[in-house]
């Protein structure tokens, strides 16, 4: 196979090819929609994926997975196991003594996205832990030998969720000190005198991103240097925690991820598998490779937990919110107290005096969950949206005037403004657009034949963050340019955006600029996540074009044809490299973001402001007056997300992101068995998401929006915000629908066929 | 997965070999635990899974020229049963005139393995019960004999209500098999004796006290056909699926339905269940409820809840009797208005 770093560059070629020869006239801010940068090389299959890199005498790893949730391993039978010709070794916590050292937790300051010491102990912490790693000289003799491993263990019962014997619950506060529960005013005092209130509890269950590529890591040594092919969002962080779990310095490691097959969250953090298969890889002396099962990515990876939650809302009998409170209830590992914490947001979406918030943890025996699309804002929405539906249903208010009466210009509980906020420009649009005046608020009465039909509605509203990033930009006399960082594609667009970004300051074609990504070789930039990419890097990517601009100017003004000025001045080429950091970073933001911690900022937790971006959609569902079966035919979600990049990428975020809202409505749950905190569904034959057949018709509505705050660009993120109120809305449709108000996702034909 | 041995059976293009069952075809099961490889869909699955073991493997795929083909006659239907269930679903004269066959077909699984699985494989796939396919979970009976029942007590949402007994509660999960039962289908079978028929209904075994004995084929019988008479209902017949999303997804709840109607009045009712039962489910009594009388949002209703009048729900699958009685009328309701 070809070095992967320099596929992108090979299909450079096909993005003019791919251009319309007169560019369309979009609205101000839209970018041109440029075809993938990468579209070709996908869907030809020449993109090189972490497992795709052919390493010479390669040995194949295959992992022992735990049975059990909680006790300790007393012993292993690997006598059979070992019998087989071609097996070479099997690592276990016996075997691989202390190679990996202990790193902490991420919320403790450490890369870990699991403080579970990878094969340290024989204790186990939850059921789909590695125990074991077969290895051998072919992918078939190691899941043969890795079946016949005998484990004798000493089994304690395990607590599998909420409300499980044995779970431990404790306030988020007094576990992550950054944590701070939002409060204003009195609520309990306010809700007591609302007129109209409601008092409502929601749950949202564990869920798995399940990209289809999996979680493959491949690693080979040469000397003292260690390369890593591994599928990243963050590539520079997994060198960092990998270089302080081999005692060895980051500069000893290089990181390799130019292509991921979907990430989603789930390869954002530093997981067990990357130092096993180093340490294997060590031992051996040979490169290993290693692609987990689908089965096991539901435990080898982190996932998003189970949450549940309660919303009191009070309001005057015209609308006015007088009183919110959120409680919010997660589940965790007993080691880490992950927690998304998503009040941060849901108490600051409308203008309302009184609000109070609460989150708690719940200790279970489980792996530690992780980021999962718009993490926070997916469950808490679908609990405040829903909760804002039922007001509207308590009030006889229609569902889009209960949010124009509560919106605000400042969040209510410091009283900061908004950079910009446009949710009522999204509402009305995409109501229009839906055709909502059309809507007989009574629930059962829109019927088609057999099927209930139902319309609703929900808010959509994510933070916008970025982080620190570097990027170096080299100009070459043929008119070329080259932009490079250790930014990460996990399907989000950016190499085109940064082409795109580069041509537009540089004044060259598009087509004459080439990116290279996720690479540790490379100037760092953030972990691909909380949507900041594109505003980060194309922030700094810039930044050095303008800086190639300035040194061409030599003083002067800067020159409309940077190349002619190149060739003018006799330079070879010109190499820029520039540091860009947000608005609030943190002091030292740079030097973090070389130790692979840059920490995205903004949102609500600036001192000085708010920024967020906002959206709003409108669904059609249709339940059979029989049988009960939700369909969705139609959703319409229009977004206001600071400036567009790249038209054609940000429509196909918007619409996956609301694809996975019919499937984190309906479809997503992984079940849990209650007596043996193991996962029941893990693959993807029970582990439902929709397939194309309950995709319908979605409509992506940008709406234009300057806000010069946010960045000098004016870019906000738009990966996850398509996916935050999908749930809601389909909630809210089904009980428009139906009359039936389900609380509790997935939305089910259990619950709607037995009236429960 | 565990290495095997791999035999392909005698190819199309040799002799006829009598009934082109291996040589050694009687002595299969006893020695090495050996399945035929089909399609592969449901065998090379469970082997990768550790769940199926066998130390042998026949292909009979080269059987397929022989035995692949699709029959029509005035009798009926000779469904070879090496013919890929792709075939069968788009056959013009089957969607014609044995709507519910076609349909149950295109219904199941997805196009790919539609072109890959075979009839026969087809109605021998086996439970989708999770605690089935994980072999971390011990108790089992269906997998390992005198082991437990996992499902009862942990998470069987998808498990059955009818046919259960206190050892296994695993759905039969497949399509096409209803559809066999609704129109009296039998099978043909080559034997280590010598070729047979026996009614489809008497294929599947309910699990009773012994869960791991899922049909009443002997070790080495090879299904050659499914065969399908013709008769009065077979055109007014449908396949009602309801699951959770809209494609690619086994049954909640199904029913294949079949009227044979005069002036409106029900001469002739059949009809059989999906994912709801541990075999493929006749629902006789309620068929019989049905005769003599219209199809009425009343009758089907009735004849909904005498399908489900003996089930035995669990903890997480209660939804599956009031969901299967619904399926039950609808399928009737939506059959009736069907052209005989
Ligand atoms: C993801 C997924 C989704 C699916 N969804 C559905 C669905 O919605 N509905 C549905 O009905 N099915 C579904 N299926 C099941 C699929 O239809 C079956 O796996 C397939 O029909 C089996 O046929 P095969 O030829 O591949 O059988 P194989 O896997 O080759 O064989 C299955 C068993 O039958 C035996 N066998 C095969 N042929 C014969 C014969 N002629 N005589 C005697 N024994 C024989 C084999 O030894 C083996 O034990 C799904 C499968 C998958 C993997
Ligand atoms: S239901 Fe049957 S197949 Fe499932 S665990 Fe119980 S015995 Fe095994």
């Amino acid at each position: 196979m070809a070095d992967a770093t320099t596929t992108p560059a090979k299909t450079l070629a096909t993005i003019p090819a791919g251009l319309p020869a007169t560019a369309p006239a979009l609205p101000p801010g839209m970018g041109q929609p440029v075809p993938r940068y990468d579209a070709r090389a996908k869907v030809t299959g020449s993109a090189v994926y972490a497992a795709d890199v052919a390493l010479p005498d390669v040995a194949y790893a295959y992992l022992v997975t735990s049975a059990i949730a909680k006790g300790r391993i007393r012993s292993f039978d690997l006598r059979e196991a070992r019998a087989l010709p071609g097996v070479l070794d099997i690592l276990t916590h016996d075997t691989i003594g202390d190679a990996i050292r202990p790193v902490k937790f991420f919320t403790e300051g450490g890369p870990a996205s699991n403080s579970v010491v990878p094969l340290g102990s024989p204790e186990i912490a939850y059921a789909g832990q590695t125990i074991a790693v077969v290895l051998a000289d072919s992918y078939e003799v190691a899941r043969d030998a890795a079946h016949r491993v005998v484990v004798d263990y000493a089994v304690e019962p395990p607590s599998a969720t909420f409300g499980s014997p044995g779970a431990v619950d404790q306030e988020l506060a007094t576990q992550n000190k950054r944590h701070d529960d939002p409060k204003v005013g009195d609520f309990a005092a306010a809700y007591a005198a609302a007129p109209v209130t409601v008092d409502a509890a929601y749950a949202t269950p564990a869920q798995h991103h399940n990209p289809i590529e999996l979680f493959a890591t491949q690693c080979s040594w040469n000397g003292a240097q260690l390369t890593v092919h591994e599928p990243s969002q963050n590539v520079y962080g997994i060198r960092a925690g990998l270089a302080a779990q081999l005692g060895i310095a980051p500069s000893q490691i290089r990181v390799l991820s130019p292509f991921v097959g979907g990430a989603f969250g789930s390869k954002g953090g530093l997981t067990q598998r990357t130092a096993i298969v180093a340490v294997a890889a060590r031992k051996l002396g040979r490169p290993v490779k290693l692609v987990p099962t689908r089965e096991q990515g539901f435990t080898v990876a982190t996932f998003r937990a189970e949450t549940k939650h309660r919303v009191r809302l009070g309001a005057t009998r015209d609308g006015k919110l007088q009183a919110l409170s959120h409680d919010g209830f997660e589940v965790t590992s007993r080691p880490d107290p992950y927690a998304v914490a998503g009040t941060d947001a849901s108490t600051r979406m409308y203008a309302c005096p009184n609000i109070a918030s609460n989150v708690a943890i719940v200790r279970a025996d489980r792996s530690t969950p992780g980021f999962m699309r718009a993490p926070a804002e997916t469950p808490y929405f679908f609990a405040l949206e829903s909760a804002m539906d039922e007001l509207a249903v308590a009030l006889a208010m229609d569902p889009v005037e209960l949010r124009r009466v509560n919106d605000t210009a400042r969040e209510p509980i410091k009283g900061l403004p908004y950079t910009s906020r446009n949710l009522m420009p999204c509402f009305d649009r995409a109501a229009e657009a839906f055709g909502w005046s059309k809507r007989d608020a009574r629930p059962g009465s829109m019927r088609d034949g057999d099927w209930l039909v139902g319309w609703g509605c929900a808010t959509s509203a994510y933070p916008t963050q970025m982080a620190a990033a570097a990027a170096r930009v080299s100009l070459f006399p043929d008119g070329t340019a080259r932009v490079e960082t250790a930014g990460h594609e996990i399907g989000n667009g950016l190499y085109t955006v940064l082409a795109q970004t580069a041509a537009e300051r540089l004044g060259l074609p598009v087509g004459q600029v080439s990116v290279l990504l996720g690479d540790t070789d490379l100037p760092p930039a953030p972990v691909a996540g909380g949507s900041i990419s594109t505003a980060s890097v194309c922030s700094v990517v810039a930044q050095a074009c303008d800086a190639i601009r300035a040194r061409l100017a030599e003083g002067g003004a800067p020159p409309t044809d940077v190349v002619a000025a190149l060739k003018e001045r006799g330079m070879g080429s010109v190499q820029e490299y520039a540091e860009w950091a947000p608005h609030g970073a943190p002091k030292g933001a740079l030097g973090l973001l070389y130790q692979g911690k840059a920490q995205p900022t903004g949102g609500a937790k600036l001192q000085d402001r708010i920024q967020f971006a906002f959206g709003a959609q409108f669904v059609e569902v249709r339940v059979h007056a029989l049988t009960r079966e939700i369909r969705v035919p139609r959703i319409v979600g229009a977004f206001a997300s600071g400036r567009i990049m790249n038209t054609r990428t940000a429509r196909s975020q918007y619409m996956g992101g609301m694809i996975w809202g019919i499937g984190s409505a309906l479809h997503e749950e992984t079940e849990i068995d209650p007596r043996a905190a193991r996962y029941v569904n893990a693959n993807l034959a029970d582990y439902l998401v929709p397939v194309n057949a309950d995709v319908v018709d979605v409509e992506v509505i940008m709406v234009p929006e300057e806000d010069t705050l946010v960045n000098p660009l004016g870019i906000k993120g738009i990966g996850e915000i398509g996916i935050v109120g999908t749930s809601a809305a389909i909630a809210n449709a089904v009980y428009h629908a139906t009359g039936q108000r389900l609380r509790d996702l997935p939305l089910r034909i259990d619950t709607l066929v037995t009236g429960a | 997965m565990r290495p095997f041995l791999y035999d392909r059976a005698a190819s199309a293009d040799g002799a006829p070999a009598a009934l082109a069952l291996p040589k050694d075809a009687a002595r299969i099961q006893g020695r090495l635990p050996a399945e035929y490889l089909a399609g592969g869909t449901t065998l090379l699955d469970l082997m990768k899974l550790d769940v199926m073991q066998p130390g042998r493997l026949v292909d009979i795929t080269p059987l397929e020229r022989r035995e692949g083909a699709i029959a029509v006659s005035d009798r009926g239907l000779r469904l070879g049963a090496l013919a890929k269930m792709s075939a069968a679903a788009d056959h013009p004269e089957i969607v014609r005139s044995y709507p519910v066959l076609a349909q149950s077909l295109t219904l199941a699984a997805s196009a790919q393995l539609r072109n890959m699985a075979t009839l026969g494989g087809n109605v021998l796939q086996r439970t989708r019960c999770n605690y089935f396919r994980d072999t971390a979970w011990t108790a089992c009976n269906k997998r390992s004999p005198g082991s437990g029942c996992a499902a009862q007590g942990g998470v069987n949402r998808q498990h059955a209500v009818l046919g259960t007994s206190a050892d296994c509660i695993a759905t039969y999960p497949g399509d096409f098999a209803q559809a066999l039962m609704a129109l009296d289908a039998s099978v043909e079978i080559a034997g280590a004796t010598g070729p047979r028929t026996i009614p489809f209904a008497s294929l599947h075994r309910p699990p009773g006290s012994t869960p791991d004995r899922e049909t009443t084929l002997a070790p080495g019988d090879l299904i050659t056909a499914l065969l399908v008479p013709a008769a009065p209902w077979t055109r007014r017949s449908l396949y009602l699926k309801i699951r959770d999303r809209q494609s690619y997804e086994f049954a909640l709840a199904s029913a294949a339905v079949a009227l044979d109607l005069q002036d409106g009045v029900v001469r002739q009712a059949r009809i059989a269940l999906g994912g709801v039962a541990t075999t493929p489910w006749r629902a006789r009594d309620a068929e019989a409820s049905l005769v003599g009388r219209p199809v009425t949002p009343e009758t089907a209703a009735e004849a909904g809840r005498i399908a489900f009048a003996g089930a035995q729900p669990r903890q997480h699958n209660a939804y599956k009797v009031a969901l299967g009685r619904n399926t039950v009328a609808r399928a009737l309701l939506q059959a009736a208005t069907l052209e005989g």
